[in-house]
């Protein structure tokens, strides 16, 4: 196996540099909300006390982080290691995607200052699922950040560190699969309290599992997004036929997800509604419309599976997956009492500028840290 | 593979950190039960008249200020709870709105405010105990100290009940709280101690309960006593008995609340929602037990992890290592 390597290589590319005024726009609108009030920057209500901070920074963000997590799943768990050079990349992304979802969690929160109550054992609330999430998602991040730092061990020769971690890195990868499997089913859980207020083509004692399923192949899309686009832009060597394994795996969780999202709406007699052309039933359809297609792409061209294919399916099943996400938590749910809600200018740009960071400090750490396993393009192998 | 006495160790120093998470769990996995000392509101729609001296007595009793709309900035007139309005009277009217109590051209007030339910799916929600339910009196309370402003609670509040000032530099949720200042002075919430008709009537949830049956039997048309301010306030006022329908609101929807209604129109005129008898906090509370309860599957899914990464390593580690060898013997020759 061959060792990862730095890229090296100049740090302002234009995309870099693009992220940076867009994470500079954020910047002003963030300290806009910590000086003005949340009202400020953002079309939040009473009405729809959660918009796309929560909806999109944190569960759908954090289900496109979930790379690291399936990556150490299959590799670590599973013992594929083969797909081991896929591991560290998306531990990176991963752990950006977590890290940035909990700073925009401490935009959103209205008593920043009070957060710390969370540590506090006679404050823990043990039922509240808001709970368990924050907990995880704050260890996840931690772990994350160690389970990556043989990178940093690596590059700045830290040997002692490097072994340190060697004898823990068991733990912190066991903890790395526990967790996300706890806080990505859990974020769905959360909505069962919305009760009425969530559409029932969405809202059924199965959220969990379905979270938790959406969690793990929106997991494998960005890993193959992902490596699709870093081999092109950084001309690493072809992957193309381990990424087409890995995306049979994601075809395999795929069905078995849409059947499970499929009976459980007959069971509940809700098809009705699904085909009924209203709004939300079109939602519905269009959600699973985009898993359907990637599953069958994934599963009939599964010979002749180009990159492009490949990289269709996988967009196909983020956009499947997030609509999913975003469905339960934003579009689908209605408070009643005539309360509206489209995020604003200034909450989006601080969504996109969350956004901008992440691709940023990606591009800057695959030059600066080893991630990427050095082999040759395909061609000059031999 | 035997598990080293050290690896055990390490792995057991692991699950300490989320066995810190293991809760003193006191609530039990059914859902909870109405306390009898339990304290509430009977509201009777068929009694309000719509004079507002709830709303003011109630701003002044927890120091709210006044909610300006319509572009005057002259009198206190909310359209609906908000940050500043803990209570509210609003009024349904159809056609003409000529009747009162009537469904078609009629019209019928509505008292809204937090509801005190039996199982709060706010106080499931917080997941910092700034929501409490008292043991004792059932009052849902707030506590700002710990609150963080995750607004969790507005999202599971089936009554969209809990309020925050999206517009205010650090706001706090803001919901009635029964006047629990007013009860620990043994006096009475603010709202029905100035009602002078006795349609917000304050009292012992099971005592409310009883009244809410006699007034359910009562013949329409004929004249009865009926209890003003609270149940033992001994003040009572003679009126005709209403046509009830035959249903009072919060008796048991989602467990049933402490504030409860009685009305001659049905409750889907006040845009209450015909919710089961189960609280969607049981169910999310069932699902979460059934997971978490003592973190005892999570441990030993963690352990069971462990375990397996840990032998995928070591066996990941030798390959190399062998490998490394043989290139290097190779080399040689």
């Amino acid at each position: 196996m061959s060792k990862a390597k730095a890229l090296g290589g100049r740090i302002f590319t234009l995309t870099f540099s693009v992220c940076l005024m867009f994470s500079a726009v954020a910047l002003y609108f963030t300290a806009k909300r910590f000086i003005f009030g949340i009202g400020s920057v953002s079309n939040l209500n009473d009405g729809y006390p959660w918009g796309i901070w929560i909806s999109y920074d944190v569960v759908v963000g954090t289900a496109f982080a979930c790379g690291g997590y399936v990556m150490a799943l299959m590799v670590y768990v599973l013992n594929k290691g083969e797909y081991h050079p896929l591991v560290r990349p998306a531990l990176l992304a991963s752990m950006f995607g977590y890290t940035l979802a909990g700073v925009s969690v401490f935009v959103d929160i209205g008593r920043y200052l009070h957060a710390y109550n969370l540590f506090l054992p006679w404050q823990m609330n043990f039922h509240s699922v808001m709970f368990e999430v924050a907990m995880c998602i704050t260890t996840y991040i931690l772990v994350l950040w160690l389970e990556f730092a043989p990178a940093f061990a690596e590059k700045w020769k830290l040997v002692k560190f490097r072994k340190y971690l060697d004898k823990i890195i068991f733990a912190l990868i066991g903890l790395g699969v526990l967790l996300p499997t706890m806080h990505q089913s859990s974020l769905g859980t959360m909505m069962l309290l919305a009760g009425f207020k969530l559409d029932p083509l969405w809202h059924t004692a199965t959220l969990p599992v379905l979270f938790l399923l959406t969690a793990i192949f929106m997991g494998f899309a960005m890993v193959v997004f992902e490596a699709t686009i870093t081999t092109r832009v950084y001309r690493l060597g072809d992957e193309t036929s381990m990424l087409a394994k890995v995306s049979r795996i994601m075809s395999w969780i795929l069905g078995f997800y849409l059947v499970i999202r499929f009976q459980n709406i007959f069971m509940r007699g809700e098809v009705g509604s699904a085909f009924s052309g209203s709004f939300l039933g079109n939602m519905f359809l269009l959600e699973n419309l985009c898993l359907i297609v990637s599953f069958f792409i994934l599963t009939f061209y599964r010979k002749v599976l180009t990159p492009r294919l490949l990289f269709i399916a996988a967009i196909a099943v983020m956009i499947g997956g997030s609509l999913y996400r975003f469905n339960v938590y934003i579009i689908a749910y209605n408070p009643g009492n005539g309360w509206t809600y489209f995020p604003s200018v200034p909450e989006q740009m601080i969504t996109y500028g969350l956004i901008a960071i992440e691709i940023a400090a990606y591009t800057l750490f695959v030059k600066y840290f080893p991630v990427f396993s050095a082999h040759e393009p395909a061609v000059s192998t031999k | 593979m035997k598990i080293k006495r050290r690896d055990f160790l390490k792995g057991a120093a692991g699950s300490m950190a989320l066995l810190a998470l293991d809760g003193q769990d006191a609530r039990a996995l059914t859902a909870p039960t109405l306390s009898p000392e339990a304290l509430g509101i009977l509201f009777d729609s068929t009694l309000c008249v719509g004079c507002n001296a709830c709303m003011a007595s109630c701003k002044d009793a927890n120091d709210m200020p006044p909610d300006f709309t319509e572009g005057q900035d002259i009198w206190d007139k909310p359209v609906d709870l908000s940050p500043n309005t803990l209570n509210i009277i609003k009024k349904f009217t159809s056609g003409t709105g000529e009747t009162k109590d009537a469904e078609s051209d009629g019209y019928a007030f509505i008292k809204m405010q937090c509801l005190h339910c039996v199982d709060p799916s706010c106080v499931t929600a917080c997941p910092v105990s700034a929501l409490l339910k008292d043991k004792d009196t059932g009052i849902v309370t707030y506590h700002k100290h710990a609150c963080i402003g995750c607004r969790y609670c507005q999202v599971a509040c089936p009554y969209n009940v809990p309020k925050f000032d999206f517009n205010h530099i650090y706001p706090v949720i803001v919901k009635c709280q029964l006047c629990d200042h007013l009860i620990a002075e043994d006096k009475t919430p603010a709202c029905c101690s100035v009602c002078p008709t006795g349609a917000a009537l304050f009292g012992k949830v099971v005592d409310l309960k009883v009244e809410t049956e006699r007034r359910q039997r009562m013949v329409p048309g004929t004249i009865y006593k009926y209890p003003v301010k609270s149940l033992d306030s001994g003040l009572t006022l003679k009126n005709a008995a209403p046509e009830y329908v035959p249903h009072v609101y919060g008796e048991k929807e989602l467990g049933g609340t402490q504030v409860m209604f009685m009305s001659a129109v049905s409750f889907d005129k006040f845009a209450l929602p015909d919710f089961p008898d189960k609280s969607f906090a049981s169910t999310s509370n069932s699902i979460q037990g059934a997971i978490y309860t003592g973190m005892i599957f999570p441990l030993a899914v963690l352990a069971g992890l462990m375990f397996i990464v840990k032998k995928n390593t070591q066996q990941e580690e030798t390959k190399t290592a062998e490998k490394e060898k043989d290139n290097k013997e190779e080399n040689h020759e």
